[in-house]
């Protein structure tokens, strides 16, 4: 057959599938779908026409025209559209925390990455009080002042301001600490490095400045999901990089890609977490109440994050 | 024939299908014209932002953080693998195997583009790009993602009608049918010196000319007449 007969005698079945494709292009969720019965059959037909193209050396504009066709209905027989609800209930019922738990040993090295040098600065600022202004610089008078006076009143405005500013800043600083990452893991530990030694030198130098109650009641609640979420981005972020170093008995092409496929539900937790750590250090942590309520409130909160993220989506024991 | 980048997929149903990466040169337009484009909203935003004092500086931080992060990520997953500048360009982001792109795959590729621009202008980008036999980016390879041009094809064969048809006078195989087939479609885009120049060695014994018309003639034989 030549081609002109081919393009004559396949041409109202192309046009008539294109159509349809236009209509399945333009869809809605919950709009009525378009006779569908004959869809495999006709891309199975199409696939077929556009290998006799080929083989027949049929000019390359026709192929290409069947190439997209049957590309576009590749793509509509292969996508993913699965409703978003039910999948967003189960990633944090289950998904989450058990990616979690399988990755815990980069979750582990990233926790002592951000504690030791934490611990190291608290301690170093702690015992000699100087060190406050060599680490924190100008830094360190401004933080005082901040805490000093808890007691001035935030408007809902300021509320609104900061919340936004706690979405903007936090996260982005977890998706880059993840980013960062894939640079054989040296960018995540930089960003844990630096944050816990800026976190315990600013604590350190609170409690000398006798500030502690009005800074920790502040941190407690919201601390527990926002310094959480940023060790996990970091320890996602450690097992992407990593795996680029040691890719086992894949080429590191694959493992690159398995480790971003196996760390992609932390980052979602990751935002979920500073989501919620944004909405409490916006809308709770400047409240004023009893030390001993916000003390409770915090202590609530770290315990029922580790229990979720450690006891959350196991299977249970058969009997 | 094959002396492009194709990338030739093969389908479960056993078709083949072939995808054309997009190199670096349309993807930084595409880029530049999202980032006129987020630059555009950001300042529609700043203005009608501004009224609202603190709650608006709220919001805006809100709106800057989903434009700096979930822009690409929205447009790729909800309007066919384009962004507006994508569209413009004619790319497309598609999963390696041709599937359109998910959400965790978009947010991937989306997220490692901080990677990408290590240490400035997508230098660390750039670089993987070009090493890559299929053009991915860092966060490409992640993500398991390929941009691919989406060229708009004619729908219908070009040529006029009645023209003369010939037989060739020797054997044909599939390559020589192609590669007739292939030199109608570019017909319209040729001048007459340039077909009478690619026609004039195949037919030593006519003129220029005459095997120019000899030429378009056994090729048109060849597709059969429009």
């Amino acid at each position: 057959m030549k081609q002109h007969d081919f393009e004559t005698h396949y041409g109202p079945f192309w046009s008539e599938f294109s159509a349809l494709l236009d209509q399945l292009d333009a869809l809605r969720q919950r709009q009525p779908l378009p006779p569908l019965e004959q869809f495999a059959a006709d891309y199975r037909r199409l696939c077929h026409q556009l290998a006799l193209a080929r083989q027949r050396g049929y000019s390359p504009r026709l192929v290409e025209q069947l190439n997209q066709l049957v590309l576009r209905g590749h793509r509509q027989l292969h996508r993913d559209r699965a409703p978003l609800l039910p999948r967003i209930g189960v990633f944090l019922a289950e998904e989450f925390p058990r990616a979690v738990r399988r990755q815990w040993r980069w979750q582990l090295a990233a926790a002592l990455a951000f504690l030791i040098p934490l611990v190291a600065a608290w301690l170093a600022v702690w015992l000699s009080p100087s060190m406050a202004q060599m680490m924190l610089g100008s830094q360190a008078d401004a933080i005082e002042m901040m805490y000093a006076d808890r007691e001035q009143l935030r408007s809902a405005g300021d509320d609104v301001m900061m919340f936004g500013y706690y979405i903007f800043n936090n996260i982005s600083i977890a998706f880059r600490t993840f980013a960062g990452g894939v640079f054989f893991g040296i960018g995540a530990l930089i960003v844990m490095v630096f944050n816990g030694g800026f976190f315990g030198a600013v604590s350190g130098h609170i409690v000398n400045a006798n500030l502690t109650e009005s800074f920790f009641t502040f941190v407690i609640a919201h601390g527990a999901p926002e310094l959480t979420a940023i060790v996990l981005a970091g320890g996602a972020g450690l097992r992407l990089g990593l795996s680029l170093l040691a890719p086992g008995p894949l080429s590191r092409a694959d493992a690159f890609r398995r480790a971003a496929d196996d760390s992609l539900p932390i980052i979602w937790g990751a935002f979920a977490l500073l989501l919620l750590a944004a909405f409490m250090e916006a809308f709770w942590s400047p409240r004023q109440f009893d030390p001993a309520i916000k003390y409770g409130v915090g202590a609530l909160s770290w315990l029922s994050l580790y229990a979720y993220l450690l006891l959350a989506g196991r299977e249970r024991t058969r009997e | 024939m094959q002396i492009d980048d194709r990338l030739a997929l093969t389908t479960p149903e056993g078709a083949t299908l072939t995808l054309l990466p997009a190199g670096p040169l349309p993807r930084m337009v595409a880029y530049g014209v999202d980032l006129v484009i987020r630059l555009m909203v950001f300042l529609c935003l700043l203005y009608v932002l501004s009224e609202l004092a603190e709650l608006g500086q709220g919001l805006l931080l809100i709106l800057v953080f989903g434009l700096e992060w979930f822009y690409p990520v929205l447009f790729e997953v909800l309007w066919r693998g384009q962004t507006p500048g994508k569209r413009l360009l004619g790319l497309a982001v598609v999963q390696d195997n041709g599937a359109p792109v998910t959400y965790s795959s978009s947010l991937v590729r989306n997220l490692l583009r901080t990677a990408d621009m290590f240490p400035g202008l997508y230098l660390a980008g750039f670089l993987c790009m070009i090493s890559d036999r299929r053009f991915r980016r860092i966060g490409d390879l992640a993500a398991g993602t390929l941009v691919i041009h989406q060229p708009a094809v004619t729908a219908t064969a070009p040529g006029a009608s009645g023209a003369a048809e010939l037989p060739p006078d020797w054997e044909l195989d599939a390559t020589d049918r192609l590669t007739l087939t292939a030199y109608l479609d570019r017909l319209p885009l040729l001048s007459s010196a340039r077909q009478a120049e690619l026609a004039a060695p195949l037919f030593p014994e006519l003129s220029p000319l005459e095997a120019a018309d000899r030429l378009a003639a056994q090729a048109r034989f060849v597709r059969g007449q429009p």
